[in-house]
């Protein structure tokens, strides 16, 4: 039941895999993805998925206020290990404990202009003001308190609200984050929890923490690479949570503030035992942006009026924007280059961010990050706070307002998020290119003879990112293991929704006269040009969060031997066009007869479809603007040679040295104009193709939308039709028959539920794409743009150069 | 006759012109009718030769080509280098463009429309000037030549306030000047083997038959490349236009869409102007000296041709003198090919000579002034890039 409910609202919990950890939608929406990569990790690499399961089963009752209460204990009796931990967690004095969490600190971010001994008192600091504080105040006043005050008075109200909840939150959260992190720290974050629970449910609290410890035992039996892996997802949420930032936070603040405390403990006290501190960082983040949308979700439920309002707003776009939030962000280098950078200045920014991002929503998730880090970073957080105060105000009341305006709060949210997302994006771009993964495609090589020969490439990866074994390291992939890897990933991750980046096509042309081994300069240019199509491929799948979780790309980066990938020659390069252009026709047949409810999706299928058309006519101009600078410089590289012909014909000495200086001058311009064709096939006729080809991917997804709409449709229908069947046996007065049909309604109900969340699911999926793609695009653009400008300039400067030089010489013509 | 300091005194593109103000000519007008342009060719000078200081005449391209037919066949002119016959107006290339333009103007947005036009007409205007300017070169050239501005035909032409009727040549005639060419490139053929008793002008020939075939290259190849210069500049357009629509439709486009066109657009013109001033500086310099090589080449046939005459009347001297017969009729033939032979090898002397000087000058100065143009559209184009660029990214908040 409690699942139900549930899922109603989010339409899109877990946009990954569904399948695999359909429970876990209820708890963590937000990183449903990253768990279920992570899950997907931890079932590829270590069999022992105990944490997860555990983490669903105790989620589910969390979303429920009333539910926490009760389940805490029922997970204490099912916890064997908490005494184990509560042991460990006693040995360890609090005070160590904190240091060594400032230390972890100061490693993942390393960018901090403070002196991590600072921060890590501030944290300090922190954390005996919170645990001081709590146990005086009432449960809302405490909550403010702890928080540093960002909750204002008008946000005390829902913070009461939130109370209840915030400790089955809190509950939820201690058992995900032992799951992932510590015990030790989850004793210290028990403690604070059952000061506040002591406040406010008590008794609830107590369980709580006592889940806690439960959990913290069963960390112990996981292996190190287990908790590599769900690190990791944590790592790649975290990003997006950075972003997002301020908006929500007045309702949010309580959950965030406990969050950062708990964390903050649980990390030194992980950090003292495993090495990889980074990750742990951005778990309590991940951690908490989960919890935090099931809290949240609490209040909208009870409570229609007033507070609840922002909070389901938030909740809304925290579940639909879990998992595509995840995707955006997931890139692993921006959770670093974030976290570095909101670090110092990071106050500021997020203050600045906060005033300007409208929306609640999703930014949850980041406002817990962001302040986290902010803490961390600062001399004192509570002035900190004291700054974040102001924005809290201004950006609540928008979010109010917009989420209360907004009938639906699926898009409602999603359209705020588009608009975060915009105002975002300079920070994003900002953190542009950061990515901790760094993919290069290198030495194409001829491997065989004839009409077998094929070209192999050097694929070196370089990353920190602790679930791969090794920081560098290079695999030799061939042509049709690029397609086979695009394969694989459409097949998996293209139903829902997501915009897979597409390979470049096979050319049989080009191929065939690499194979016969013409070693001319069309050749050459074939296979530079692959080669750096298939860099970009793979720089695309490994910066789209949720792909680069995905087992078989990380098989493809790192495994010495990949099976040959088979089905994928057939796939020739008009093959493969055909094959996206009847997808795309699909696409176009079945818009006339969906009648599309969603404007967004009408107008931005018009805009991708005018953008495919530009594009293409783009790409016609800067090949034929290519073939012009060829010509150029073929023209200029003949009248060089003539202009020498004509200077040693000329018989006046002056004049003749100044013609053969022009000749000398025409043939570095060739070189120039040569150059700058290459530059105009790189950087821009390439990138265009490249887009076509994305679009193409993206006219993909919206089919896959659409074919999930129409499954749900023809389910509406089916179902109507048994209901139809129903009233006539009623009529007819059949009791046996009766029966049947009336079990075949049940189960056509649920299939029409299940076909609509899932046709939810994917359309905010490729909502969250386009929109990531979008931005990628203009990314893309500017970032290619600007390449392509400043080789013209240098060919400009060197131009002048050769002119300057030149100019002498006519003048000594005498 | 004209000293070799004069030529540092021009004023115009590829020539010399007469620094002395007794007759100055230009151009300052034309009118273009269909396929017809009208100069009006201005004339101010001292010379008590002609019946007002200052005056204009309309005149026609024909009346200029008649000019010159006229002077090539002034016997008394063969020892020069007569100025080349300025080109038909050739409006045709732009028209045609124009015409196509219109065609596909429904392929195109109004945008690159518009633009493409906008160029277009640039490039008509510049043909227009140039064939001005051609027609002008022409007229100065001859002014400043000490010969043939005393030309009674070109006082003519310069003065006869009404429309001089030349005929447009008719398909005889045509034909005729075809049959003229046809039986002097076959005599040049005949004559080349002529031993050179000049060792000045065995030379001249040698260099300039050379020279013309190499000029004659290099003019086609500067005439490529500067049409791949325009080319790339019509690529410019076309793409940025299609930018342009591109970040209409797009929003992620529409702040930085504008300026990516905007510096396709100065690429544009940079590349156009680079062209522009590549066919002005360059190509047309090359031409116009193709053309003039052509007339000292002329000039060299001319006086191969004297030289032939003279020694067959030489032969039909020997021929006289052995039979006896009319010994005074060829010994007087033979001294007046002698003369002929020897004022064309003198005066033709001095023309080459000039014509030398001139070339250099004339090379120098256009190779001077594009090193300096294609300096300067570099150096335009340059600050539109690194700290303007980004700073105006910055603005545009992209």
């Amino acid at each position: 039941m409690a699942t139900s409910s549930e899922r109603s609202p989010p339409p899109f919990p877990d946009s990954e895999d569904q399948d695999v950890l359909d429970s876990e939608e209820v708890g963590g929406r937000e990183s449903d993805e990253d768990d279920d990569g992570g899950g997907d990790d931890l079932l590829f690499v270590n069999p022992s998925n105990p944490p997860l399961t555990k983490m669903d089963t105790t989620l589910p009752p969390a979303s429920q206020p009333s539910d926490v209460l009760m389940e805490p204990p029922s997970d204490l009796m099912n916890d064997p290990l908490i005494e184990p931990f509560s042991s460990l967690t006693e040995n360890k004095p609090t005070s160590k404990i904190v240091s060594e969490p400032s230390d972890d600190f100061v490693d993942l971010t390393n960018n901090l202009a403070d002196s991590p001994e600072d921060a890590a008192e501030s944290v300090l600091a922190d954390v005996a003001i919170d645990t001081t504080e709590i146990p005086l105040d009432e449960p809302s006043d405490d909550f403010v308190d702890i928080f540093g005050g960002e909750t204002e008075a008008p946000r005390e109200e829902v913070v009461i609200a939130n109370v209840t909840v915030k400790a089955a939150a809190a509950a939820d959260k201690s058992e995900v984050t032992s799951d992932v992190t510590d015990p030790p720290g989850d004793l210290k974050t028990g403690s604070d929890f059952e000061q506040e629970a002591n406040e406010t449910a008590t008794d609830s609290i107590i369980d709580l923490s006592d889940d806690l410890l439960s959990s913290n035992a069963q960390k112990p039996p996981l292996a190190s690479d287990q908790f590599v892996d769900p690190l990791v997802d944590f790592l790649s949420d975290a990003p997006p949570a950075a972003d997002a930032k301020i908006p929500s936070r007045a309702t949010v603040d309580l959950f965030e503030d406990e969050g950062n405390d708990l964390f903050t403990e649980p990390r030194q006290t992980k950090s003292a035992k495993q090495q990889q501190k980074s990750l742990f960082g951005e778990a309590d983040e991940d951690l908490f942006g989960e919890p935090l949308g099931a809290t949240t979700k609490k209040p909208v439920i009870k409570e229609p009026k007033g507070k609840p309002v922002p909070t389901k707003a938030a909740r809304d776009v925290s579940n639909m924007g879990g998992p595509l939030q995840d995707g955006y962000t997931a890139e692993p280098a921006d959770i670093f280059s974030e976290e570095a950078v909101t670090t110092v200045p990071s106050i500021k920014k997020t203050s600045a961010v906060n005033s300007k991002t409208n929306g609640v929503h999703s930014e949850e998730d980041t406002d817990i990050f962001a302040e986290a880090t902010v803490e961390l970073s600062l001399d004192s957080p509570q002035e900190e706070r004291k700054k974040g105060v102001p924005a809290v105000p201004s950006a609540s009341a928008p979010s109010v307002s917009a989420a209360t305006s907004l009938a639906k709060p699926q898009s409602a949210s999603l359209e705020e998020l588009d608009d975060d997302e915009e105002e975002e994006e300079e920070e994003e771009e900002e953190q542009e290119d950061k990515f901790d993964i760094s993919i290069s495609v290198k030495d194409p090589e001829k491997i065989g003879d004839g009409m077998n020969a094929y070209m192999a490439y050097k694929v070196t990866t370089q990353t920190p990112l602790p679930m791969f074994r090794n920081k560098t390291f290079t695999v030799r992939r061939r042509f049709s293991d690029f397609l086979g890897l695009y394969e694989k990933l459409s097949e998996k991750h293209g139903p829902n929704g997501f915009i897979v980046p597409p390979p470049p096509e096979k050319s049989i042309l080009g191929m065939t006269k690499v194979k016969v081994g013409k070693e001319d300069s069309s050749s050459a240019d074939f296979v530079e040009r692959r080669r750096a199509a298939l860099e970009r491929y793979l720089q695309r799948i490994v910066h789209h969060p949720s792909l680069l979780q995905d087992p078989d790309v990380r098989e493809f980066l790192e495994r010495e031997e990949l099976p040959r990938a088979v089905g994928t020659q057939a796939l020739s390069g008009a093959g493969f066009l055909k094959m996206i252009n009847k997808a795309t026709d699909a696409v176009s047949k079945m818009t006339i007869k969906m009648n599309e409810s969603d404007v967004w999706f009408e107008e931005k299928l018009q805009e991708v479809e005018s953008a495919d058309q530009q594009f293409r006519k783009l790409h016609v101009l800067v090949e034929s603007l290519v073939v012009h600078r060829k010509e150029l410089s073929l023209n200029t590289a003949s009248f060089a040679k003539s202009t020498a012909m004509l200077g040693s014909a000329e018989d006046n000495t002056a004049l003749s040295r100044a013609l053969s200086q022009l000749a000398e001058v025409e043939d570095k311009m060739e070189q120039l104009h040569q150059d700058q064709a290459t530059n105009d096939t790189f950087n821009f006729a390439e990138l265009i193709a490249d887009y076509i080809r994305l679009l193409g991917s993206v006219r993909g997804s919206f089919d896959h939308r659409m074919k999930a709409w129409q499954r749900w449709q023809d389910a509406q229908a089916a179902l109507q039709k048994k209901r139809e069947t129903e009233a006539k046996l009623l009529w007819a007065n059949k009791p046996d028959k009766l029966q049947l049909v009336k079990e075949e309604i049940a189960e056509w109900e649920v299939k029409v539920t299940q076909y609509e969340r899932d046709f939810d699911r994917v359309t905010a999926t490729v909502r969250k794409e386009v929109v990531r793609f979008d931005k990628e695009k203009a990314r893309n653009f500017k970032r290619e743009i600007i390449n392509y400008l400043e080789c013209l300039l240098q060919s400009q400067q060197q131009l002048i150069k050769y002119w300057e030089a030149f100019l002498p010489e006519a003048k000594a013509i005498a | 006759h004209y000293n070799t300091e004069k030529y540092h005194h021009m004023r115009s593109v590829s020539v010399d012109l007469n620094h002395d103000a007794s007759l100055l000519i230009d151009i300052p007008d034309a009118l273009c009718e269909r396929d017809k342009v009208k100069f009006t060719v201005h004339t101010k000078t001292t010379l008590s030769s002609f019946q007002k200081p200052d005056f204009s005449v309309p005149r026609q391209h024909e009346d200029f080509i008649w000019l010159h037919d006229t002077l090539v066949e002034t016997e008394d002119y063969a020892g020069l280098i007569i100025p080349p016959v300025p080109p038909k107006p050739d409006f045709e290339s732009p028209r045609e463009k124009m015409h196509k333009l219109g065609e596909g103007e429904a392929t195109m947005t109004k945008e690159e429309y518009t633009k493409m036009k906008q160029e277009l007409e640039a490039e008509y205007l510049a043909v227009f000037k140039k064939t001005v300017q051609v027609h002008e070169v022409f007229l100065q050239r001859l002014s400043s030549h000490p010969i043939l501005s005393k030309d009674r035909n070109f006082q003519i032409f310069l003065e006869y306030d009404q429309d001089l009727t030349v005929r447009r040549k008719n398909a005889k005639e045509m034909f005729g000047g075809f049959f003229k060419n046809m039986v002097k490139s076959a005599d040049e053929v005949l004559i080349s083997g002529i031993k050179e008793v000049d060792d000045f002008f065995e030379q001249e020939k040698t260099f300039l038959l050379d020279y013309y075939s190499k000029i004659k290259d290099s003019t086609a190849k500067a005439e490529k490349m500067t049409r791949s210069h325009k080319n790339i500049a019509d690529d410019y357009i076309h793409i940025s236009a299609t930018l342009n629509t591109l970040s209409a439709d797009d929003s992620t486009y529409r702040h930085c869409g504008g300026y990516y066109m905007s510096s396709f657009v100065f690429l544009q013109k940079v590349e156009g102007r680079v062209a522009s001033d590549q066919e002005l500086k360059l190509t047309e310099l090359l031409r116009y000296y193709m053309r003039d090589i052509q007339a000292a080449k002329d000039l060299l046939y001319r006086r191969a041709r004297a030289l032939v005459d003279y020694e067959n009347s030489n032969k039909a001297l020997d021929k006289a003198r052995l039979k006896s017969r009319d010994i005074p009729q060829a010994e007087e033939h033979q001294k007046q090919c002698l003369q002929k032979f020897d004022k064309l090898s003198e005066s033709g002397k001095k023309e080459l000579t000039s014509f030398k000087g001139r070339r250099v000058v004339a090379f120098r100065k256009n190779l001077i002034e594009m090193a300096e143009l294609e300096i300067k559209h570099a150096k335009v184009s340059s600050p539109i890039q690194p700290r303007d660029f980004y700073t105006l990214i910055h603005v545009y908040n992209m």
